[in-house]
């Protein structure tokens, strides 16, 4: 196990460079950097002193592992477009983004594994019908569409939950709500499938066979096994979460990653976008590091070899 | 034991079992005593296996089972509910399986499978179990047993497995083992090694086994009795000496002559076969199902043929039990 945790977390640190690298060659891919700085009307003369300010007359390896040595320490410059330190922004940021993808993912899970596991114990009957059609309609709706919904009924219509910024655990749970409906579909047919195969599996008809209890059948012998694909979706889902939720971050006004991300994009802002990049494919293989070591955890096959 | 060898400990009436409109087993009658290894032999698609997994309450969703009698030590398992046929299973009855790569959990150390059975039967403390669990894997003859215990499924050979699965049926001390076609995905000579392992317990522990088998080379080893099953019937039923020494029903007979015995049989001379495949019945098929492919079939075989007992030998056809002739037409 413990070689096994090692080889991993190599592997993660192989890609997050892989990453990094890539993050650079493609913000210099964009053009020359100086120019696009100064703007449509400066003169020669401008664009030559803003490339010696940023450093950009340096070659390029130079420019590289500078920047990457700053990145890796946690300084990616200062934001052109917030003049502010990009490690603020993200500092500021970060938390409300989280927060919201781990609301998220947090309702999904309990939604959406009961339902899987109800449906697969009712395989090909109503109820099962009933919770496939319940998922298909979660997927078809619009997310803002849904946002726009809970926020007239709860929001205005009962008053129960604010429509709008960050002060209180209340303010995420209707984006928190609307998030989870798009990963909701997915996990839940992945634990109906995993469970249904898990069911007919030889290991269940000795449980079955030991007398054990209808709940110690389905929720230790069974679900332990349907398990490992929903863990690594969840870890997917999430990450989809964090960086994809730029409609429901402005829809409900908070001002996460996601909001962030599209801000500095629209306008130019490099190192923000950089950083950001960055801090995606970060999260990304963080989550699939805790996906592979929750699943070696799961089944013992994989701790081997 | 309580009960002396040679009582009733299952018996099964008209036990008929089907899948939507395939009737897997059509009235078949079986009665296992305490103590005795009773054999069920058959063809692939017989019905030996379901009648096992009926008798267990293990049947799939989609299969529809009727009896007239199933009564294990004087309860009607016909009249329980699933959870309190779920205290008898792996108490009282316990079962083993073709399987042994895939019938173990692959999340679990053999150890908490095995302790699990006995906790819920028997209730307990972990170690007392863990502590029961060793001595039934070094009396199942599997090496370093306290070992095993902290290792799972995929470390262990197919072998390994299926000892795993036979001291895991026997943690609560049950008085009923079925066991599925135990040794049919294992090595020869490991299927010798756990043949002669099910003897064994089965007569130190006064077990009463029922073994499903399309082996009669095992058969001839280990059978107390013997109910021999034919699309979903028992056709004859018998201890095994009067079986082996007089075969009456024609099916029998076909099947003994397809087992080569050293010495009798020439190099040059084809084995025994009997033409044809088991049909496949629905749920209306009238008489004997084996007519179309016994040489000794007449116009009455295909009404219902009733069960001639002689004694503890019985048999489901129309001869008389000292009929001679050729036991199927020749191939």
């Amino acid at each position: 196990m413990l070689l096994f945790l090692f080889r991993r977390t190599a592997l993660a640190v192989l890609v997050a460079l892989t990453v990094l690298t890539f993050a650079f060659v493609l913000t210099r891919l964009a053009g020359d950097l100086a120019i696009v700085i100064a703007g449509p009307e400066a003169r020669a003369e401008d664009v030559e002193a803003i490339r010696r300010a940023y450093g950009l007359d340096r070659p390029v390896v130079i420019q590289f592992f500078d920047w990457a040595w700053r990145a890796a320490t946690g300084d990616f410059g200062e934001s052109f477009f917030f003049r502010e330190r990009v490690s603020t922004l993200i500092r500021q940021r970060l938390p409300v983004t989280l927060t919201l993808g781990v609301v998220g993912i947090g309702i999904a899970l309990v939604v959406a594994i009961p339902l899987g596991i109800l449906a697969a114990l009712h395989e090909n009957t109503w109820i099962d019908r009933a919770v496939g059609l319940v998922a298909m309609v979660g997927q078809a709706l619009p997310s803002f569409w849904l946002a726009l919904l809970l926020m007239l009924f709860f929001g205005l219509q009962l008053g129960w939950l604010p429509i709008s910024g960050t002060g209180s655990w209340e303010h995420y749970v209707m984006p928190g709500i609307v998030l989870s409906f798009s990963a909701i579909p997915a996990l839940m047919r992945l634990t109906r499938a995993g469970m249904i195969d898990a069911m007919s599996s030889d290991y269940i008809r000795t449980a079955r066979a030991k007398g054990l209890s209808r709940s110690s059948i389905v929720l230790k012998h069974a679900l332990r096994n349907a398990a490992m694909p929903v863990v690594s979706i969840s870890a997917v889902q999430l990450g989809f979460m964090l960086g994809g939720s730029i409609v429901i971050e402005t829809v409900f006004a908070l001002h996460g990653i996601g909001f962030l991300a599209w801000e500095s994009i629209s306008k130019n802002d490099f190192p923000t976008v950089q950083a950001v990049v960055l801090l995606f494919a970060v999260i990304y293989i963080v989550l699939t590091l805790i996906a592979d070591v929750a699943n070696a955890v799961l089944d013992p096959r994989l701790r081997a070899s | 034991m309580s009960a002396a060898r040679g009582t009733a400990l299952l018996q099964v009436r008209n036990l008929r079992i089907s899948f939507g409109s395939l009737a897997a087993v059509r009235g078949a009658d079986l009665t296992i005593y305490r103590g005795e290894t009773h054999c069920v032999v058959g063809e692939s698609g017989c019905g030996k296996s379901v009648t096992a997994l009926a008798v267990m309450g293990l049947l799939a969703r989609n299969a529809v089972r009727e009896a007239d009698r199933l009564v294990f030590d004087g309860q009607d398992l016909l009249r329980l509910s699933e959870s309190q046929l779920s205290r008898l299973r792996g108490d009282r009855m316990a079962m083993i399986f073709q399987e042994p790569m895939t019938s173990l959990n692959p999340a679990y150390t053999v150890g908490s499978q095995m302790a699990e059975v006995y906790r819920r039967h028997r209730g307990g403390s972990r170690a007392e179990a863990l502590d029961r669990a060793e001595d039934l894997l070094a009396k199942c003859r599997v090496t370093s047993p306290r070992l095993r215990l902290g290792q799972y499924p995929h470390q262990l050979s197919g072998g390994l497995r299926q000892r795993v699965m036979i001291a895991m049926a026997l943690m609560c001390d049950p008085e009923l083992l079925v066991a599925d076609e135990p040794t049919t995905a294992l090595d020869v000579t490991v299927q010798a090694q756990i043949l002669r392992l099910l003897m064994d317990l089965q007569r130190d522990l006064g077990l009463a086994l029922m073994l499903i088998t399309h082996d009669l080379g095992v058969v001839a080893r280990m059978a107390h009795r013997v109910s021999v099953m034919y699309a979903g019937e028992v056709v004859e039923s018998a201890p095994a000496e009067h079986l082996f020494g007089n075969p009456t029903h024609p099916y029998t007979r076909g099947l003994l002559a397809c087992v080569p015995v050293p010495g009798k049989v020439r190099r040059d001379q084809p084995l025994g076969a009997i033409p044809g495949v088991v049909p496949r019945i629905g749920p209306r098929f009238e008489g004997c199902a084996f007519r179309d492919r016994c040489g000794q079939a007449r116009p009455d075989c295909a009404r219902t043929v009733a069960w001639q007992a002689n004694g503890e030998h019985g048999y489901r056809c129309v001869l008389p039990p000292d009929w001679t002739g050729p036991a199927s037409l020749a191939a």
